[in-house]
């Protein structure tokens, strides 16, 4: 891989809001992420903050790293307000994924709740599975957490957490912002753009070289949108943003609403 | 000639004569590998019986040797151990592609041990390319075990059932893979009768029963089965039936509406593995189904509860039928209520290992505490190894910790918030810490956390005789600090630290300390370019490796990574890894 890690991964370095603030990239394992799409089942699910050198009067640099899963970047303040450090409590990815599960899963004695199966085994890989399990109450089994995205022409992916939006709008936005804004800070929560004017997503209107399309359980490429939200979310195992040119018999949604229904996955 | 002349010359001439292959017979019986790098000083003689007896070799850092050195050396191995990266990677502080791949070692292997029959690796990077290799090139291939590894899926996994026909173990462990389906588990050939250790808890994709079962059923050596949670109870009441010989039993998912009829199975079932003495997985387990369990629970000794969310009460009935339980892993949910009852059933326990359910969150009023702990060594006078996650503690509770159990050889106690004092006392965690080096004469391990002083690292360096590892994380007042760390402990061979006030002086007092240790780690330290190049140039024998990070540019942001070495400086280092 030629191109830098730390670059490709990562959004730009944070600005500072009008509270003075570094505004928070919110790319991290979702557990401080609050419900802003999905609905946590945590109450009061905070947002996290990254702590830097300078919070600690004796330390130096806590930077983010490449690595795509626990790059968050927070601004000054006292050590005691909440934080999220890079790699901090020092527990394995692995663990990490499992435990986001956990926590969202509602406790209650004698409580069969299906629990979400889709568990991603660390931070670098992230699966969607329905699981093949039961469904005792035969709710739908909720996907969880991040997926990769990937943009032709780009050799080093990202990651969107699926959990941060409720529909593809809003997903779309935070993709554009991700690929072709990337000075922009990007909230992946979905918050900021529930309170925006946004226009239409370029992704979804057909208007951009490019489209968004993804991959389902059973390996096929299908396109952004034609399914409801719920059900994309069972099924999505990861994201791809293809250029328009590569895509047959995928005809561009604006014009030909119809054909849709008889397109093949690709 | 004097007679006592004639005699000795005849004795030492009896020894010099002693025959190899009896040598070599001997030395064939010892298998640790620190007793055998022992026996190769002894003379030339025995370095070389040594050397053509060596059949396991273990390389704790891939870097420090090369491949074609070692195969010079031991003609004969059939078993290696690698480990790549720095521990620190496993918590994402080491950019992806940074090295550790296996491919180059394989290479050699193919050509020196084609015999090779195992391979242990930990924290290397493994691509798909390279498992279709070892598939391919190893005939007698039989025990593959990756523990945080990258870089592979599981269609590498597909050649290695397909290809390894007398395969004996297989064991991924919380590797950062492309989990693409579970269709490698339906590869193992229809015949295949090998196996004795299953282990693909961790993947997520389904497999397919019918194929499990069918192994299960076949390979009668099979002790060790860890299943990932798309097993249902119900299908592992099936496997279980089918195997009641296991040793170790990792469950799916432990969370299924099973009829009357079929939870009486299911107990059957568990009832049925009188050999049991290692239980985890059980994600998803409740009070309904935990009691199942209990008949198998009478000889366990290592419950592995960290993947299950268990309240107190759940953990104090489960436990109570566990009274020869010497390992313990659980998630904080369980609470200091949960710990008591831990402390009262289970007083064989050494080991303990208590992770957050939710490590990011503030509330302090959830997760264990001091008192927790305190309760386990009241009850627990064996305990020696400790992992242990909480919001708040004070240094007279550790104190009285580990005064109850001075037997300690792993302390890693982790205050999640970093620079956190005594919570009653608003003082530093130096006494506490002060107290673990002092009355655990046998600590080899040590993770200190909370708001440190310098007085920390000089209690240290001043008691901790036996340390071998220490992990150090935003703590220190002054390069004094990690000074007394490497002037004082003289076993020392790993010590990482990251976000410390520590500079180039305390760098470069390590001076005569690098080459008796296996790596340094440091990061978001004061170390700057200079400093590391003068340890560089007085130590040409160390490979002294600095990654800088791109994005604060104050000259100070370096993460170092410092190791002895036999093999030079790194030919595959990345853009980013700079060797000084």
């Amino acid at each position: 891989m030629e191109a830098p890690p730390a670059r490709g991964r990562e959004a730009a370095a944070p600005k500072r809001d009008s509270a003075g603030e570094e505004a928070e990239l919110e790319l991290g394992l979702g557990l401080s992420v609050g419900g802003g799409g999905g609905g946590g089942e945590r109450a009061g699910a905070k947002r996290g903050r990254i702590l830097t050198a300078r919070d600690f009067p004796s330390s130096v640099g806590t930077k983010r790293t490449a690595d795509e899963s626990v790059s968050q970047e927070g601004g000054g303040g006292s050590p005691t307000s909440a934080s999220q450090v890079v790699g901090w409590p020092p527990i394995r990815a692995y663990r990490m994924n499992s435990l986001v599960n956990l926590a969202k899963a509602p406790r209650a004695e004698d409580n069969m709740s299906p629990n979400e199966k889709s568990k991603s085994k660390d931070g670098s890989e992230d699966n969607t599975r329905t699981g093949g399990m039961t469904d005792v109450d035969g709710r739908e089994q909720k996907h969880i957490g991040f997926v990769k995205v990937n943009m032709d022409g780009i050799p080093i992916g990202r990651k969107v957490d699926l959990n941060a939006h409720a529909c593809y709008e809003t997903l779309a936005q935070a993709l554009e912002d991700m690929f072709f804004r990337p000075a922009k800070t990007i909230d992946l929560t979905g918050a900021e753009e529930n309170r925006q004017v946004k226009k239409s997503s370029k992704l979804l209107n057909g208007c951009s070289e490019f489209v968004l399309t993804y991959e389902d359980k059973e390996g096929d490429w299908m396109l952004i949108g034609d399914v409801p939200w719920g059900m994309f979310l069972t099924a999505v195992k990861r994201l791809r943003i293809m250029r328009t040119s590569e895509v047959n018999g995928i005809a561009p949604r604006f014009q030909q609403k119809s054909e849709r229904q008889m397109r093949k996955p690709i | 000639m004097d007679p006592s002349k004639s005699r000795d010359s005849a004795e030492s001439t009896r020894v010099i004569q002693f025959p190899n292959d009896v040598l070599e017979r001997i030395l064939s019986l010892i298998d640790s590998h620190r007793d055998r790098n022992a026996v190769s000083l002894v003379s030339k003689a025995w370095y070389n019986a040594e050397r053509w007896t060596r059949r396991h070799v273990f390389i704790g850092n891939c870097y420090a040797v090369s491949p074609q050195i070692v195969a010079r050396r031991f003609p004969n191995i059939r078993s290696v151990m690698l480990k790549g990266k720095p521990r620190f990677s496993d918590f994402n502080l080491v950019p992806p592609n940074w090295g550790a791949d296996v491919h180059g070692w394989l290479a050699v292997f193919a050509d020196q041990y084609p015999q090779l029959e195992e391979l242990r690796l930990k924290r290397m990077t493994v691509t798909d390319e390279s498992l279709k290799f070892l598939a391919r090139k190893f005939h007698n291939f039989r025990v593959l075990s990756l523990l945080s590894c990258d870089g592979f899926s599981t269609d590498g996994l597909e050649a290695i059932a397909t290809d390894c026909r007398h395969l004996t173990e297989l064991d991924i462990q919380e590797n950062g893979i492309d989990d693409i389906s579970g269709n490698w588990l339906s590869c193992f050939p229809e015949n295949f009768t090998s196996m004795e250790v299953l282990n693909f808890a961790s993947l997520s994709s389904d497999v397919n029963f019918d194929a499990l079962e069918r192994l299960v059923s076949q390979c009668k050596s099979l002790k060790i089965l860890k299943v990932n949670k798309s097993i249902t109870l119900e299908q592992l009441q099936r496997l279980l039936v089918r195997a009641p010989q296991l040793t170790e039993l990792g469950t799916g998912s432990f969370l299924q509406e099973l009829t009357a009829h079929q939870n009486e199975e299911l107990e059957r079932a568990f009832i049925g593995c009188k050999y049991l003495h290692a239980l985890s997985g059980l994600w998803e387990a409740t009070t309904l189904y935990l009691p199942v369990l209990y008949p198998a629970c009478t000889n366990l000794t290592f419950l592995n509860l960290s993947y299950a969310a268990l309240q107190s009460e759940e953990l104090a009935k489960l436990v109570a039928h566990c009274p020869r339980l010497q390992r313990l892993w659980v998630l904080d949910t369980v609470e200091d209520v949960g710990l008591e009852a831990v402390a009262s059933s289970c007083p064989l326990l050494e080991e303990l290992r208590v992770f957050p359910a939710d490590p990011y969150d503030q509330d302090i009023n959830r997760g264990v505490t001091e008192s927790g702990f305190l309760a386990v060594s009241l009850g627990c006078r064996k305990l020696h190894y400790v992992l242990y996650f909480c919001r708040q503690m004070t240094n007279a509770a550790v104190a009285r910790i580990v005064q109850n159990c001075p037997g300690f050889t792993h302390f890693r106690l982790c205050i999640m918030k970093p620079g956190q004092p005594d919570y009653l006392t608003n003082e530093p965690m130096d006494e506490g810490f002060g107290a673990v080096v002092k009355t655990c004469t046998n600590l080899r391990r040590l993770g200190v956390s909370g708001l440190l002083t310098d007085l920390t690292f000089e209690y240290i360096g001043r008691y901790a005789k036996n340390l071998e590892t220490l992990s150090v994380a935003f703590a220190g007042g002054s390069d004094l600090g990690m000074k007394s760390i490497l002037v004082g402990c003289p076993k020392l061979r790993k010590l990482e630290i990251r976000d410390c006030p520590f500079g180039n002086e305390a760098l470069l007092s390590g001076l005569e300390k690098y080459e008796s240790m296996r790596s340094l780690w440091m990061s978001a330290c004061k170390v700057t370019l200079h400093g590391c190049k003068t340890l560089a140039t007085q130590r040409p024998r160390l490979n002294v490796e600095v990654m800088k990070d791109e994005e604060i540019d104050d000259g100070q942001s370096y993460k170092v990574y410092v190791y002895r070495t036999v093999a030079g400086p790194r030919t595959d280092a990345p853009s980013f890894v700079h060797t000084l």
